[in-house]
C-alpha cells in the first residue's frame, strides 16, 4: 500500500499556486487546520502513553514503597541492579520467552494453514470466516477460563477424555501447555486474517503460469506464495511477538505464576499491586519496555519487518 | 483449477470441519459447563446430562456482576466514542491536508500500539491515586484511549485514503454547497470506516484485563472480565466453576453476536491497508 508519507497534493488548494519561497495564505491555513485537527489526539496520546512511561522511569530511580512512604528517596540505578541480579527476573523472562516462541511459531504455521483454507475454500467460505472470528471475539480472560476449567479434573472433560493421571495445571510443563494452547486458540485467527490479506494480493496468473510450467503445489507454495507473502508475514510476526511478550491475562487466570510459570508482566504487576513497591515495579516495567524496543529493532534489522509497509 | 475431483472435495470437507471444531469447541464447552447442575459439574462429560439455568441466577445474585457489566459497557462505549471523534479528526487531517509532522504522528501512534500495558499502568496507578481518578470510569477510559486511539487513527487513515475525494468537488461543481457535498457524498463513504474502527476499538476495550485489574477496586468501576476472576464460592479459596462459566458466556455473547453480524467489516478493518475494504 501507499506509504503514509507519500500523499497526493491536496485538492483543497487547487487554485492557490505555491510560491517558490514561503507559503501561500491558503497553504498556511491548511497547515494550521491540519495541526489543530491532530492536536487533541496527540495531546491525549502523550498524556496516557508518553507521560506514564517517563514517569515510570523516574519512579524506577527511586526507592518508592507505598507501605513506607517516609523512606522514599533517590537511589539511582540501584533498583535496576537488584532486579537484574535477581533469579526471579531471569526466570520469568525465560518463561515469557518460552511462551512467546512456542505460541508465535505454532500460530504462524496454523495461521498459514487456515489462511490457505479460507483463501481457496470452494464452499462454506462464510462459515469458515465466521468460525475463525469466534476466538478473535472471545475475551482473553474467558478463553483462559474455558481452557483452565476444561483441563481441571474437578470440572473439566479433558483429564477423563485422555486418561490424564496428573492434572496438567499442577506441573510446569502442563501449565505451559495449557497457557500456550489458550493463547494459540485465541490469536491464530488474527494471524490467519493478516496472512489472508497477503494471499489476496498475489496475482492468480502467477500460479497458473507456474502450473503450466509443471511446478508442484509444494514448489508453488515455497517459490511463489512464501516470497510474496513475506511482508504480510513479517508484520504479523512482529505484532504477535510483541503482543505475546506482554502476556498477562492468561497466566494470571491459569496459574497466577504458580509452578514457576510467571511472565514478566505478571512479575511487574505483583510488585506494583501486591507488594505496593512502585520503585521495583516501575523498574520491571521499564525493563519490559526496553525488551519490546529491542525485539522491534531486531525484527526491523534482521528480518526487514516494517509495519509501514501496511 | 481441478475443483471438482472427489478426493479434493473430501479433503476440503475435512479441512472445513477441522476449522469449525478448532474454533467452536472451547465456546461450546464453556456454554455447556454453564448449563450443568452444580452436583454434576465434576462428571467429566463434555455436554451436560441435566440442563439448568441456576448458574446464571447465581452469577447475578450478588449484584456485583451486574455492576461490573454496566461498568464494562459504559466504559468501553465512552472510550470508543472518544477515540473515534479524536481519531477521525486526526486521520482526516493526515490523509487530506498538507502539514509538517504527519509522518511523525502516524509513527508515534504506531509506536504506542507496541507499548506494553504494564509499562504504562504503574505510573497511572500512582498518579490516579493522588488526583482521585483511581477506581473511576474516567480512570479507565483514559488508559483505554492509549490503545483505541492509535488503532482508530491507523484504521481510519487507511480507509480515508481509499475514499474518492474528487467526488466532493464534483458535487460542488454540480451546485452542492460544501456542507451538502460533505454530508451527502463524503459522509456515506466514510461511515463504514468509522464503524469498523469503532467495532475494533470497542472489542479491544471490552477485552482489557490488566488496566482494569490494577486501576479498579470496587463496584464503582470494576469491569466484567475482572469481576469474573473475583467470583468466590463456598470458601474463599474455591472458585465456583458454574457461575464463572455463566459469567464468561454473558461477557462473550454480545461480542460474538457483534462479530458475526459485522464479520466483513472486522476482517477488512484487521487487514486495513493490506486488502481493500
Amino acid at each position: 500500500m501507499a506509504n503514509v508519507a507519500v500523499d497526493a497534493p491536496s485538492p483543497l488548494t487547487p487554485s492557490a499556486p505555491r510560491a517558490a519561497t514561503g507559503l501561500t495564505d491558503r497553504a498556511k491555513a491548511e497547515r494550521k487546520l491540519g495541526l489543530m485537527l491532530c492536536a487533541p489526539a496527540v495531546v491525549v496520546m502523550l498524556f496516557v502513553a508518553g507521560f506514564p512511561i517517563l514517569y515510570a522511569f523516574w519512579l524506577s530511580l527511586h526507592r518508592a514503597d507505598l507501605r513506607f512512604p517516609s523512606l522514599d528517596r533517590w537511589v539511582g540505578f540501584d533498583n535496576y541492579a537488584s532486579v537484574l541480579t535477581s533469579h526471579t527476573w531471569w526466570q520469568d523472562l525465560a518463561n515469557t520467552l518460552i511462551i512467546t516462541v512456542f505460541s508465535v511459531t505454532i500460530e504462524l504455521v496454523l495461521g498459514m494453514l487456515i489462511a490457505q483454507a479460507m483463501y481457496r475454500a470452494i464452499f462454506a467460505r462464510t462459515w469458515i470466516r465466521v468460525a475463525v472470528l469466534v476466538p478473535y471475539g472471545a475475551v482473553t480472560v474467558v478463553a483462559a477460563f474455558a481452557w483452565r476449567l476444561a483441563f481441571d479434573p474437578a470440572t473439566g472433560f479433558v483429564p477423563s477424555l485422555f486418561n490424564l493421571t496428573t492434572p496438567p495445571l499442577t506441573t510446569r510443563a502442563g501449565s505451559f501447555f495449557v497457557i500456550i494452547l489458550s493463547e494459540v486458540w485465541k490469536t491464530t485467527p488474527f494471524i490467519a486474517l493478516l496472512l489472508l490479506g497477503g494471499l489476496a494480493l498475489i496475482p492468480d496468473d502467477l500460479y497458473k503460469a507456474a502450473k503450466v510450467d509443471g511446478a508442484t503445489s509444494l514448489q508453488r507454495f515455497w517459490r511463489i506464495t512464501m516470497p510474496l507473502i513475506k511482508p504480510a508475514l513479517m508484520v504479523a510476526l512482529l505484532f504477535r511477538t510483541l503482543d505475546a511478550f506482554r502476556i498477562y491475562d492468561t497466566v494470571y487466570i491459569m496459574t497466577n505464576g504458580a509452578n514457576n510459570t510467571a511472565s514478566v508482566s505478571l512479575l511487574g504487576y505483583q510488585q506494583l499491586v501486591n507488594r505496593l513497591n512502585l520503585g521495583l515495579g516501575s523498574t520491571i516495567s521499564v525493563l519490559i519496555f526496553c525488551c519490546v524496543i529491542l525485539i522491534a529493532l531486531a525484527f526491523s534489522k534482521f528480518l526487514g519487518a516494517s509495519p509501514q509497509r501496511r | 483449477m481441478e475443483h471438482n475431483s472427489p478426493t479434493r472435495k473430501t479433503l476440503w470437507i475435512f479441512a472445513v470441519i477441522g476449522v469449525l471444531v478448532y474454533a467452536l469447541v472451547p465456546v461450546i464447552w464453556i456454554i455447556s459447563l454453564s448449563l450443568k447442575k452444580p452436583d454434576s459439574i465434576g462428571d467429566g462429560s463434555f455436554l451436560p446430562t441435566q440442563w439448568t439455568l441456576d448458574n446464571y441466577t447465581t452469577a447475578f445474585k450478588t449484584g456485583f456482576f451486574t455492576a461490573a457489566l454496566r461498568n464494562s459497557i459504559g466504559i468501553a462505549l465512552i472510550a470508543t466514542l472518544l477515540a473515534l471523534v479524536l481519531a477521525s479528526m486526526a486521520a482526516y487531517a493526515i490523509t487530506r491536508l498538507d502539514f509538517p509532522g504527519k509522518t511523525a504522528i502516524l509513527a508515534g501512534a504506531l509506536a504506542i500500539t507496541m507499548f506494553p500495558a504494564i509499562s504504562i499502568v504503574g505510573g497511572l496507578y500512582n498518579v490516579w491515586r493522588q488526583i482521585g481518578l483511581y477506581d473511576t470510569w474516567i480512570g479507565l477510559i483514559l488508559p483505554y484511549l492509549s490503545f483505541s486511539l492509535p488503532l482508530s487513527i491507523y484504521i481510519l487513515a487507511a480507509f480515508f485514503r481509499e475514499i474518492p475525494w474528487d467526488l466532493e468537488r464534483a458535487a460542488q461543481m454540480d451546485g452542492a454547497t460544501p456542507m451538502q457535498a460533505f454530508r451527502r457524498v463524503i459522509l456515506p463513504l466514510a461511515v463504514p470506516g468509522v464503524f469498523t474502527a469503532g467495532i475494533l476499538a470497542f472489542i479491544a476495550a471490552w477485552n482489557d484485563f490488566l488496566f482494569a485489574n490494577v486501576l479498579t477496586a470496587t463496584n464503582a468501576s470494576r469491569t466484567a472480565p475482572v469481576a469474573l476472576s473475583y467470583f468466590t464460592g463456598a470458601s474463599q479459596f474455591q472458585q465456583p466453576a458454574g457461575a464463572i462459566a455463566a459469567g464468561a458466556v454473558i461477557v462473550t455473547v454480545p461480542i460474538l453476536i457483534m462479530v458475526l453480524i459485522f464479520q466483513r467489516r472486522i476482517v477488512s478493518g484487521l487487514t486495513a491497508g493490506a486488502v481493500k475494504g
